[in-house]
């Protein structure tokens, strides 16, 4: 399995690589707008050496964080209360079907007008963009969970608080854990538009600035690196997932 | 009395039509007595069950359980479901500990009364499964040991052995009757099947088809380690046979 995959990254590698030189040594086109393996990895290399990739990934990282740390807290607190409280669920509801279908880069002006140029328009952006999915998600998974447990728990002598904690949110957890990372994605992938506007820092800025100083080797690098990130977490989440959720197969193991 | 229901009646509304399930039902319950529910199925066996558990709101009437009412569903009344409902992030152990650790029991009494009940339903070496990896049966006795172990006085079973096969159906009929001999519960125990309640109840409560109200109950004269293929016993099984029938014919009207 892991061996077809890595064999397939290959493949890409080398079709990338055989079309690129191919093109240096035919000149279809102008060699500057097709950046070869070698020099986007050159690009890799000296950006690392002067310190400012890794400067660039950790200011992204750290938005992201902020931005999606807040958006999950707010998503699972609303998302629990609106499945739970049919009152503030009907009020949510055509708030959210309203607003959801906006696509969140059309407000990105309005939260640099807001929160200015600093951090501040891209954690409340990041937070923004993901906070509805995960809301929606979350809410769903509450409301998907098996009435009869909460009737077991009841007559074992749980109270509200009782059932919440120790049947709600762990028969939701699967659901909860998937909405978590789809946001999670979501946010790696509006970073890089909420750093093209006004922004010194982040992947989103260093491939701006390959546009601007017109080195496409570290637009493709900048784009790699948000391919590899996100793969990286996504594969993490994956696992802990797979630890977390041990009782759903555990049938096959034993 | 321990469990007394007194002129209940509960209507169901499904699309602005209303739906009598159970009409004036009167019956009590004596502690430490095991009564079977029997009746076809849509009587509302099972409705008057989940009264009982504080599941359901009577539409009228009431139940009392040690003359106070029943206003919603608590711990002095365990609840055994037909397809189980354990808690599938729970492993077995965790499952029976549920209630002890809502009661804030302490750690090592708690790790002493799960072995003891999973003990007494055979299931001491699967403590740490998840219930997944369980079979139907092995649920059924999971959740007879959760129920048992948070001690409630009255245990309410509503078709619990319904969706299993018949050999293991038989197997826990015979651990239940056993389990009773020495844990002496208050038992309230729906099913449709004849021969099981025969089996296992000190009185028999026929329902009427739809809307539900109490047809006749029967006292078992009967030992208390029962034979299937004694006499006495088939000749129950062949009474309440008839009895049930007339029910089921009317549905079928």
């Amino acid at each position: 399995m892991s061996r077809t995959r890595a064999l397939a990254l290959l493949g890409v590698l080398v079709v990338w690589a055989a079309v690129s030189y191919g093109n240096r040594a035919l000149g279809v086109m102008a060699p500057a707008l097709l950046p070869t393996p070698g020099e986007v990895f050159r690009v890799f290399a000296e950006t690392m050496r002067d310190g400012s990739l890794p400067r660039h990934v950790v200011t992204s990282l750290a938005r992201v964080a902020v931005g999606f740390g807040l958006a999950a807290v707010a998503a699972l607190g609303l998302g629990l209360l609106a499945a739970l409280c049919v009152p503030v669920r009907l009020m949510l509801e055509p708030i959210i079907e309203f607003v959801r279908p906006i696509p969140p880069l059309a407000f990105l002006p309005m939260f640099l007008v807001w929160f200015g140029l600093g951090e501040g328009s891209k954690v409340a952006f990041i937070g923004y963009t993901t906070f509805f999915p995960m809301f929606v998600a979350i809410a769903a998974a509450v409301m998907r969970v098996d009435m009869t447990l909460l009737r077991a728990a009841a007559s074992l002598g749980a109270g509200r608080l009782d059932l919440i904690r120790r049947v709600i949110v762990p028969a939701a957890l699967p659901g909860i854990i998937v909405a978590l990372r789809l946001g999670f994605a979501l946010a790696l992938f509006v970073i890089v538009g909420a750093e093209f506007m006004g922004a010194d820092a982040g992947l989103g800025n260093l491939i701006m600035e390959g546009r601007t100083f017109f080195i496409p080797a570290q637009i493709v690098m900048g784009a790699l690196l948000l391919g590899l990130l996100g793969s990286l977490v996504n594969m993490l989440l994956l696992a802990a997932e797979r630890r977390l959720f041990r009782w759903r197969e555990a049938g096959a193991s034993s | 009395m321990k469990i007394d229901v007194r002129g209940l009646s509960r209507t169901f509304v499904a699309a602005g039509r209303e739906t009598p399930a159970l009409l004036d039902v009167d019956l009590e319950v004596a502690e430490h007595e095991f009564v079977c529910l029997l009746g076809p199925s849509g009587c509302g066996k099972s409705t008057l069950l989940n009264i009982v558990a504080g599941f359901l709101r009577p539409s009228a009437g009431e139940v009392l359980v040690d003359g106070r009412p029943v206003t919603g569903p608590g711990a002095d009344r365990g609840v055994v479901f037909q397809e189980y409902v354990l808690f599938p992030w729970l492993t077995v152990a965790g499952n029976v500990e549920f209630g002890l650790q809502l009661k804030g029991t302490p750690a090592s009494e708690r790790r002493a009364i799960v072995a003891r009940y999973l003990e007494l339903v055979g299931l001491a070496a699967h403590a740490e499964k998840f219930p997944v990896q369980l079979s139907g049966g092995m649920k059924q006795r999971v959740a007879i040991a959760r129920a048992l172990a948070n001690s409630p006085e009255i245990i309410l079973m509503d078709e619990p052995f319904g969706a299993l096969d018949a050999q293991t159906r038989e197997v826990l009929q015979d651990e239940l009757g056993r389990i009773q001999r020495v844990e002496h519960k208050t038992v309230l125990f729906v099913t449709h099947s004849i021969r099981e309640a025969v089996y296992l109840a000190d009185r028999i409560v026929v329902m009427t088809s739809a809307p539900g109200r109490i047809k006749q109950v029967f006292t078992l004269k009967l030992p208390e380690i029962r034979d299937r293929f004694a006499p006495e016993f088939t000749h129950y099984e062949s009474e309440i046979t008839r009895v049930v029938k007339e029910e089921v014919a009317k549905v079928h009207e």
